[in-house]
Order: C-alpha cells, then structure tokens, then sequence
C-alpha cells in the first residue's frame, strides 16, 4: 500500500486556541473602557485609538515587507499595540500623538527585534515612554474634563471651603484642574500644603480635608467608574474589570500577576500611603489600586505574554517588583503615577527571573 | 465520591461517544499475522522457529533475550513463512515473525485451574512470565519484571489504571464493563504476588456506570478500593496517577515502587488473570477502531499481530477521505503512514481522522504565554526547553526538565504558536542519549 495518511509527531489533537485567537479576545476585552471613554469625552477617544491602532497595524505591515517576512497582521497583536498605546494617552492629545507613538512602539520596540515574541518589553509602554520623554506637556496636562464630572474626582468641593474662591489660588489649581493621583501627590509636597493653606483661616488644615474627601466612598465611586481625568482607556476601573473578567475566564490571562500587583499596591499603600498627621484607612489602598493606570497595567500590560517571566513564582515575584516600584513612584518618587515605568523596568528583569525560578519538576527533592 | 486528581494538565475533549456503547466483537480470524519482536520495553526477543515450520495458536515462537524481554507467541495455527522487517505499529518497521493461517485456529493445550487464586506466588509469576504479558497501556513494560521489586523495596499498593485518559479509546471502558470480575481477579493475583495489603482502581469520572459496577463488585473488600477521578489528561501517566490515588509522589527518575506502588493496567489484570488460571498466553487484546470516518468503530477482540487494515474493513471501511490513522490514542500515538502495520500487545486503539482535523498548522514564533508551562504536568519548562534544542543548548533543555518529560503532549495541545513542542523534545532526548554515548 502506498504511503496516503499525514505522518507527524503526538499529539494529534489541539485545543485550537490560536494567537489571532487571544489577540482579538484582548481587544474584545479592552472594548467596555473604549465605550465608557467615548461616553466621557466623546467621539474624539474613539478616532485617537483607532489612529493608534490603525498605524501599528501599517508600521508593522510596512518593516515586514520590507524585511520580506510574512505579513502577519491578521494576527490583531500590533492592532492590540496601538489599542494599549493609545489608551495610555490623554483625550485631549492631538491627533499626531498616538500615531506618533504607534509607530515607535512597534518599529522600535517590537520589530527591531524580530516581531512577535522576541521584543524585550512591552512595545505599547515603550511607546509611551517615548511619548512621555518628547511630549511631556501634551503627556501631562491639558486633561479633558469627563463630561458628567471634574478632573479630581473630588465628589464634594463644597466641603472644602464653602466658597471655592476663597481657597489659595493653588489650591483652586488643584482641586479643579488635576487628575486624582496628581492631587494626592501634591499634598505630600510640605511646601504645597503650606501655599494650600495660605489664605485658610488659623489651624484650618485645606490639605488634609482634600486628602480625607478624596478618598471618601463618593469620590471613590466616581474612580471605580472613570468619572475622573485621565489617560482615554485607564480611567474606568469597572470597565477594566469587566474586560479582566473575561480574560480569565476565557483563561487567556493568568491571576498570579494582577492579584500579587494589585495586592502589593493595596498593602504598600495602606501602610505607607497616609500623609502626616492624617490616620490609616481602608479607603485610601482603594483609592490607589482605582486610580491611575493600575487596573490597565495589572491586567492588560503586566500580562503581557513576550515580556514576562514563564514559571509561576517567575510570575508572583514580577508582580510583587512591579507593585513596590509603583508605590515607590506615587509616594516618594517625581511622578504621580508609576505604573507604566514600573512594568518596563520589571520587563526588563524578566530574563534575570527566568533565570533563577526555573521550576522543580514533579518528584524532584526541593534544594 | 470525592474526586481525587494530579496538578496541571488539560480537558481536550474525550470524543468517546465514536465506540463507548460498541459491545466487545471478535474479529475475524486473520489470515496471516506478523508477531513483531519488540511489543515491549527491553530487549528483542529471541525467535525459536524456522521459516516453514508448522505451529499451533498459542505455541512460542520467539522466547525473551533475558530478563528485560519478553516471550512471543503466535496467535494463529499455521506455517511460519517469514522472519523479516514489516511495518510496525510504532510507524517504523522491525523484525517480526509472518504466520500464514490454516484457518484451523488450532490451540496448544491448555487448563482451567479451579483453585488458580491459591497457588503458590512463584508460579503465578512463572505462568505471568511464560504468557509474555507486558504493560497493555501502550508503553509495553515486561509484567514479570514489574512483580519482582527487590526486597528493599516492599510494596504495599497495587493501583490498576482503569483511567483511559486518552481521548477516543473505549477498549479498557468496554473490557471493564463486560469482564470486571475477571479483572478484579486479576488484581488479587497482582496483590498477592507481590504481597501487597492494598488495591485501587483509579477511574476516570466519564465512565460513572464502571465506577458504580466496581464500588457495588468491592462492597465487600476491604482491601479493594475504587478511586473516582477528575476528568484531566495525562491522568493515566504512571506518576499522575499513583498521586492522584495514594497522593505520594515518586520521585524524579524513580519508579513507583520506591514509593510501595506498582501499577498495571486493567487491560494487563485481565490478561494475568487469564494467565495464571488458563496458562492462556497474550496473543489477543481488546482494541478500539474509531473515529469519524468510520461507519461502524467499534472494540475488537482481536488477534495480535492482524493487520489494521483488516480491522478497519472489519469495522465498515472508511466513509470519507482520511487525512490521519493514528496508532494508540490521539494524544500520545503514531501516525501511520498507511494500514500495513500490524497490531501489537500495546495496541489501545487506532483512530482515523478526517482530512479537517488533520491538518497541520504551521508554527509560529513563541509568545512565551507560558501556557504550556502551566499544564505541565510534570511542573517543566516545555518552551524554553524546545527552545534550547532549538539552538542547540543541550544543559539548557535538561535543566528546564528535558529528562523529566514524559512526552504527554498537554504542552503542544494547548500552545497558540501551534510549535511542535514535543517533537523538538524527542529530538533533544535523541540529541542527549547520543551526547552521552559519545562521552563514554
């Protein structure tokens, strides 16, 4: 009988999960902040992320024809790019900015070193780097006020000052024209509070009422749902979540980084987050792990596959690093936020902790 | 019940539905045979017949080279017409024994020993022996071998694999549903040779009517226990399972019995059963023929040594085009290149599949997902140590776990790069065993 059958190694059979198959379940699951930041600063969110999205996919197409390598698009990982890339800028960007950024993202940071799966860090937040070292006003000011809120989150400026104009000019700034992380960092500033509290009367502390109302339930509620300024996709916590969610179920991302990131932030940040004078809270660690870009860079950034270490204690201790550096950066460091440099850095570790959690395999003694 | 299972591995689907409700069938007397002499881990057995000789079902024709081999006999009557290499089940081809059939199917004589369960353990094992059982799972380890732990070794466990974790195969399901007393004598005798204190069956949770006749069979043995299991792959790998059904580990580059267990499985029981109390040697099994293209698959009780091709006809031929026969289950078989190859004593099953889910998918970049990593079974490395024979870094690949691979495949089952994950593994145990020889 002639040969007529396929021959080839076991196993013959595959769950038929595929890489366009996880790349598009993650723009699925990044898609609930898309809407929720359409619904705060309008149609512009959704142009600016296309933009982003769209150049990635023609950068990465352009370098592999001009690498003669396949052109592997299709995949939805340099659409994917572009998508993080622009939600990690603000609302109010000109249009250039993401495009700008898409492109450095995926020429430099991904295909540089040879495409998929060999870039040593996230290619997104590389780009966002790059924005952020170019373009820092465009970066770090000028946010769109949400449509239904403020800047701050501050749910209750009149219990403030009952006349907002009686605040220091300063502290008008900060209630009224700050994001909720760029507030709280302020306030650690000794001599800020002290220009804060300028024009308030004799031992009234303006400081530390902003701190205390900032994380109160109400202000933390508009957190949770990205009633806040921000970066277009980083803002909704909720939406996040809802996307997370799905991720896990669909088992596409694992729980050890965002549960060991995210709990590393709530634990530092109870410990170390109160400002002088004011006591512990449970509401100010909640406060840190909604605000910023924490629940975009746990479960969408410092899951990145490429860029993070294999084992699993590779992955808890990746995640704890990128939890201390995040505080790190609020509490001590020139930033209010420190969640994207902090994944870089940790990227940057991953081959170090390759290297030492090599896994003992079932039935070896532990040395 | 409580089900018990293993840490890691995966849920691909069972596809038992094909042959679970085909009742065991003989299958026709084949008219020629081809008794390979390796069915086995060990050493190639020694043939002790000519080319013309005559011989009857059952008579030996090839004895074991030493104590890792194993005895080989015919399982047809008729003439020996060749002693040559023909296709081997494995997708190779060895030396083999043809028997040409005189359609007699004339049997060596045999007993029917009414007291079988009170002989001295001895002869359970020199019976064992001479039938020239060996691991009817697929791996093929000498039995005899298996029941003769050094002293320093006592066993106090003996767990029958009733597991069968491998999709589409139904033949150990079938055997357990119509022949569970004999297989429950079986593990006595296993027991007793090795004169351990206890017995399990571990058994999947897909097959709840086997679980239910073995608890209602054991309601009287204390000693005799049944183990519901998770449905998970690789469950019936030798380690998985003793932790899945006595939670001790064995250790890395062990063997059950530094932890008190041998396993055999419950197709193995059922041939040393018919061994000690018939002197019956192996030379037939229960295999499953199935798959889609299939009209009627089915289990067979079939001859070893029958070619797959007559086993396929046997079962209604295929009814569209094949793209994969694969030999064993799907997970961890051969794939044929055609029927020629005759079956073995390892042989579970085989299975067509279309030419859809045969199809190969070329393979991409590692993402380093690390999803292979987490069903591991055996808690490695998969990527990085494919990767390192990849490029040729052979400490690498051992120290990210390449000798503690099993070749399960639940890594390149689940990888999304579709790499080829435990065939650059195999091609590093080559690339290992030929760096060791070349030291020596």
């Amino acid at each position: 009988m002639k040969d007529k059958y396929i021959v080839s190694s076991a196993p013959h059979m595959h769950d038929k999960t595929t890489i366009p198959n996880v790349m598009w379940n993650v723009v699925i699951a990044l898609s609930p902040a898309l809407v929720f930041a359409v619904y705060y600063w309008g149609i512009r969110s959704l142009v600016l992320t296309l933009l982003g999205a769209l150049t990635a996919v023609l950068t990465e197409a352009l370098i592999q024809k001009l690498r003669k390598v396949p052109v592997s698009v299709a995949d939805g990982s340099a659409f994917l790019t572009g998508m993080l890339l622009s939600y990690n800028i603000n609302p109010g960007a000109p249009w250039w900015l993401p495009v700008m950024g898409s492109v450095f993202a995926i020429a430099v940071g991904k295909q540089v070193f040879g495409g998929l799966g060999n870039n040593p860090v996230n290619p997104a937040l590389l780009g966002r780097a790059f924005l952020l070292a170019s373009w820092p006003t465009l970066m770090t000011s000028g946010w769109l006020k949400p449509k239904t809120g403020n800047l701050s989150g501050l749910n209750d400026l009149d219990a403030i000052a009952t006349n907002l104009q009686d605040l220091s000019p300063k502290a008008y700034a900060l209630v009224t024209g700050a994001t909720p992380l760029k507030v709280v960092q302020s306030l650690r500033d000794s001599s800020f509070v002290a220009s804060v509290n300028a024009n308030a009367g004799e031992g009234v502390d303006i400081a530390n009422r902003i701190f205390t109302n900032i994380t109160e339930m109400a202000s933390l509620k508009n957190l949770f749902w990205g009633n806040i300024g921000g970066c277009i996709g980083e803002v909704s916590a909720f939406a996040l979540l809802l996307g997370a969610a799905y991720l896990l179920y669909k088992n596409i991302i694992e729980w050890r980084i965002p549960l060991f990131y995210i709990g590393t932030v709530f634990v530092l940040t109870f410990l170390f987050g109160p400002l002088k004078g004011s006591g512990y809270s449970m509401m100010l660690p909640f406060f840190h792990i909604f605000s910023g870009g924490l629940m975009l860079g746990a479960f969408f950034m410092a899951t990145d596959y490429t860029t993070t270490p294999l084992s699993k204690n590779g992955r808890i201790i990746f995640a704890i690093g990128c939890g201390v550096l995040t505080v790190v950066i609020r509490l001590v460091g020139g930033y209010p936020e420190g969640v994207s440099y902090s994944i870089l850095f940790m990227n940057v570790m991953t081959p170090l902790i390759d290297r030492f959690t090599i896994p003992k395999a079932f039935g070896r003694i532990k040395k | 019940m409580r089900l018990r299972t293993f840490p890691g591995g995966v849920h691909p689907h069972d596809e038992k539905h094909y042959s679970a409700t085909a009742p065991i069938t003989k299958a026709p007397l084949p008219a020629k045979v081809t008794i390979h002499l390796s069915q086995h881990i060990g050493a190639p057995s020694t043939p002790v017949v000519a080319v013309g000789d005559e011989v009857k079902t059952g008579q030996l024709i090839a004895e074991a080279s030493g104590y890792v081999s194993l005895n080989q006999h015919t399982s047809i009557s008729g003439k020996v017409t060749a002693i040559d290499r023909f296709p081997h089940p494995c997708g190779t081809t060895s030396l083999a024994i043809q028997i040409t059939g005189d359609g007699k199917d004339e049997w060596v004589d045999m007993v029917d020993e009414a007291d079988y369960m009170n002989l001295p353990t001895e002869e359970m094992k020199a019976r064992i022996t001479a039938a020239g059982i060996c691991g009817m799972g697929g791996a093929g380890f000498p039995t005899h071998v298996k029941l003769s732990p050094p002293e320093d070794k006592p066993i106090d466990t003996v767990v029958l694999n009733g597991v069968e974790c491998e999709p589409y195969l139904t033949s150990d399901y079938r055997l357990m549903l119509e022949h569970a007393e004999q297989i429950i004598s079986g593990l006595k005798l296993l027991m007793k040779i090795v004169n351990a204190k206890k017995g399990v069956i571990g058994i999947e949770a897909n097959k709840p009517d086997v679980i239910d006749l073995m608890e209602k069979l054991l309601k009287k043995e204390s000693n005799l226990e049944v183990v519901g299991l998770k449905l998970r792959y690789p469950q019936g790998a030798e380690k998985q399972l003793i932790f899945a059904a006595t939670k001790r580990k064995v250790p890395a580059g062990g063997l059950p019995m530094a932890v008190g267990v041998v396993v055999q499985n419950v197709g193995t029981a059922f041939a040393v059963y018919e061994a000690v109390r018939y002197k019956k040697p192996l030379i037939d099994r229960i295999i499953t023929i199935t798959g889609a293209p299939l009209s009627k698959p089915g289990n067979l009780k079939a001859r070893i040594g029958t070619p797959f091709s007559e086993l396929v006809e046997f079962c209604g031929g295929a009814t569209m085009p094949v793209g994969k026969v694969i030999s064993g289950g799907p997970m961890m078989g051969f794939a044929l290149p055609n029927l020629d190859a005759t079956m073995s004593k390892g042989s579970s099953g085989l299975v067509l599949m279309n030419e859809k889910s045969a199809r190969l998918m070329d393979e991409k970049n590692c993402l380093r997902c690390a999803r292979c990593v987490d069903v591991c079974p055996m808690n490695l490395l998969p990527s990085t140590i494919a990767g390192a024979v990849k490029y040729k870094n052979l400490d690498m690949a051992v120290n990210a776990g390449l000798n503690d691979c099993m070749k399960c495949g639940s890594c390149a089952y689940v990888c999304p790069a579709q790499i080829r994950l435990v065939q650059w593994i195999d091609t590093g145990k080559i690339r290992y065993a030929e760096a060791m020889r070349a030291k020596k």
